[in-house]
């Protein structure tokens, strides 16, 4: 009997502590990424000027997420402008569609839908490019030619999916409307009129601040958690992919955390 | 030309470098040997400052690298180089790219100056006219000379070769091996390589260092460690896989295992 | 060299896609300067605003004739609406401005109705007739104990 509750006792101990180093390491790998992404953003100022390679990023990260983007976009506001219709119809406010479903993809959908396609597109080809730089010591060759692979690798990715993602998301914004105006007023027949009007009436320029901070905020995280985890990637093939999941999944999470964090704020 | 100091390395609970003094003479060739985990790749990261020492010094010239800012170490690094040992050639470029890389980096040379001495450099490894061709489509010991070629772009002092030969196939190693030795003298260079390679590890050796378990057990010219009597040199020398080197990294006895596994079952 | 050039310039029009994206958002939708502060303010109490919010419509005749900009408590605890109209739209100034409901949801607008008056409101003045929104439960009761008696 008092053997069974020092037993019980002993689990709890152990859950305990394994709680607690979880919670630890958390907290040490949070540290860590903060030291390594300021330590790259701090160079931005020093020289060599990075410029070339910023465009390089911005072209293969955000051009090249582009076509994603617009699908997702078309898509969702399609989708909203059907699911919004049938909704509003049953209270016959039709007319209030556009501002519904511009104030969804404008506020929530477009930064965190974005966001998850930039992951996935963007993010995980920075996670594995550094990780492959690492496993087959490109890092270290770059540090023995002198050349800071922070500055050169790191920080025009964080720069670039922060650029981008602000300007992929308007993208994401506009053709999101489009299609919802489509959807809504061509194959509906909702007034086009009341479409537009209410969407004019109800978008306040709150809504387009709060919109344009999530995604910067977001491309941010997205880029320093990519390239943070590339750069810290156990030097295996293994590791490498490992990394990538990992990368996708933490920055997935992450963005819908963050979201939850700027939406309360704005509110 | 370096000195370390008690320069010890520790990962975790497992002492790499044990309170080791080296010298790396100039102008001339070290080679260091040792078996897997012997430590020889360690003590070559600390040399060339990609690692810090847990504690001791490495003392390049006047400074002790292994503390220096980074701004005195990347000047200290345009004196020296670097082959690793999976060339990280950055895949993204292409041959030209990869040996011009310093040159584009740190000199403000013209373009068909540095385009000559690419041409010099390749020259020198056997590899001229080969620079369009990407790093993905070069063989193993081809990769290994540009490798070589750029890390002579800057005409460095002192050059580092992680595992020159590993990998490749016997011309390949045999190529890589004399175009070592030959350019170290022509160009009176100081050289350090790691290996394993004992055959070749002597033959362009004019000082070897011995190590095991992180420790140095004999450190001489090629003669001098082919003559040793000390039977973990020879067992290295010779490749006998047992003798004072155990064959069994266990550290229980055999027996014990098998008994204790037996009483468990019973019990 | 060549191929740099190329990636340049498409980076470029990327960018200005992304420029002209938020550009069109903040001046079309969000009505951020440019078209935003065209119109003219006029002010309005009322002592009960029943929810009304900045963005509103203004409505004159079942039109829209621009857009409520600011809603704040003043001095004397009452709401203090800020009306953005439309350039072109005189206000007599012996207008009404009441606190209206459209639509089952219940969204509030404001609604103006035209005086006599030959006097046009200016920038910045207030509309001194006001009729504040009418709240359903203050009728329901105020039915119930009068017909109580």
């Amino acid at each position: 009997m008092s053997d069974q509750v020092v037993t019980a006792h002993n689990g709890f101990e152990r859950l305990l502590g394994r709680l607690g180093r979880k919670a630890l390491g958390a907290v040490s790998w949070l540290g860590d990424m903060a030291s390594v992404t300021g330590s790259s953003l701090a160079l931005i100022f020093a020289p060599p000027w990075q410029g070339r390679h910023f465009v390089l990023q911005l072209y293969a990260l955000g051009v090249g997420s582009f076509v994603i983007i617009a699908i997702t976009g078309a898509f969702t506001g399609m989708v909203l402008s059907l699911q919004g219709y049938y909704t509003l119809a049953k209270f016959g406010s039709e007319s209030l569609l556009g501002s519904a479903v511009a104030l969804s993809i404008i506020r929530e959908l477009g930064p965190v839908l974005g966001a998850l396609m930039l992951v996935g597109r963007a993010g995980s080809s920075i996670t594995a490019e550094i990780g492959i730089m690492r496993v087959t010591e490109q890092l270290d060759a770059l540090q023995m030619m002198a050349v800071n692979p922070q500055a050169r690798i790191i920080l025009p990715r964080i720069v670039a999916t922060t650029i981008a993602l602000p300007l992929l998301v308007s993208m994401f914004d506009i053709i999101g409307l489009a299609a919802g105006y489509v959807v809504g007023v061509e194959l509906l027949g909702v007034n086009a009129g009341a479409f537009t009007g209410e969407m004019i009436a109800k978008v306040l320029p709150e809504d387009l601040y709060a919109g344009w901070t999530k995604a910067l905020a977001f491309g941010a995280l997205v880029g320093s958690v990519c390239t943070y985890i590339g750069y810290r990637a156990v030097p295996t093939t293994e590791g490498v992919a490992r990394a990538t999941t990992q990368a996708v999944v933490i920055g997935s999470v992450g963005i819908l955390m963050l979201d939850y964090v700027l939406t309360s704020f704005f509110l | 030309m370096i000195r370390t100091e008690k320069l010890t390395r520790r990962f975790g609970d497992a002492l790499a470098l044990d309170s080791t003094d080296v010298h790396i003479r100039e102008h001339a060739t070290t080679v260091i040997m040792g078996g897997s985990g012997s430590g020889k790749t360690t003590l070559l990261r600390l040399l060339a400052a990609l690692d810090t020492p847990t504690s001791g010094s490495v003392w390049f010239d006047g400074d002790d690298i292994a503390h220096v800012n980074r701004k005195r170490l990347y000047e200290l690094r345009s004196r020296m180089g670097m082959v690793f040992q999976y060339s990280a050639l950055l895949n993204s470029l292409n041959v030209y790219d990869n040996v011009a890389f310093p040159l584009h980096e740190h000199t403000e040379l013209d373009e068909s100056v540095i385009r000559t001495i690419v041409s010099m450099k390749l020259e020198q490894v056997g590899l001229r006219g080969f620079e369009h061709l990407m790093p993905s489509e070069l063989s193993g010991g081809m990769a290994k000379r540009v490798a070589f070629a750029r890390a002579l772009a800057m005409d460095p002092e002192i050059v580092f070769f992680d595992e020159p030969t590993s990998g490749l196939d016997p011309i390949s190693a045999g190529v890589v091996t004399k175009l070592i030795r030959d350019l170290t003298q022509k160009t009176r260079m100081t050289s350090v390589v790691v290996t394993h390679d004992v055959h070749a590890g002597l033959s362009i050796a004019d000082h070897v260092v011995l190590l095991w378990q992180g420790r140095i057990i004999a450190e001489g010219a090629p003669d001098d460690i082919r003559q040793s009597t000390d039977e973990r040199v020879c067992q290295f020398i010779e490749g006998r896989p047992d003798g004072p080197i155990p064959f069994s990294s266990s550290k229980t006895r055999y027996i014990d295992d098998l008994l204790g596994g037996a009483v468990e079952r019973s019990g | 060299m060549n191929e740099y050039k190329k990636i340049e310039m498409i980076v470029g029009a990327f960018v200005l896609a992304g420029i002209i994206s938020i550009s069109w958002m903040a001046v079309k939708l969000g009505q951020i300067g440019g078209l935003g502060a065209s119109g003219y303010a006029l002010n309005a109490v009322f002592t009960d605003a029943g929810g009304m919010r900045a963005g509103s419509d203004v409505m004159m005749a079942g039109v829209v004739i621009g857009r409520v900009d600011n809603v704040v408590v003043n001095e004397r605890s009452q709401a203090r609406l800020t009306l953005l109209i439309d350039d072109g739209i005189p206000v007599t100034s012996d207008a009404i401005a009441s606190v209206r409901t459209k639509g089952i949801i219940g969204e509030r607008y404001v609604r103006i109705s035209q005086g006599g008056d030959d006097e046009m409101l200016q920038a910045g003045d207030e509309i001194e007739e006001t009729e504040s929104a009418i709240n359903i439960e203050d009728l329901v009761s105020k039915y119930i104990f009068s017909s109580g008696e």
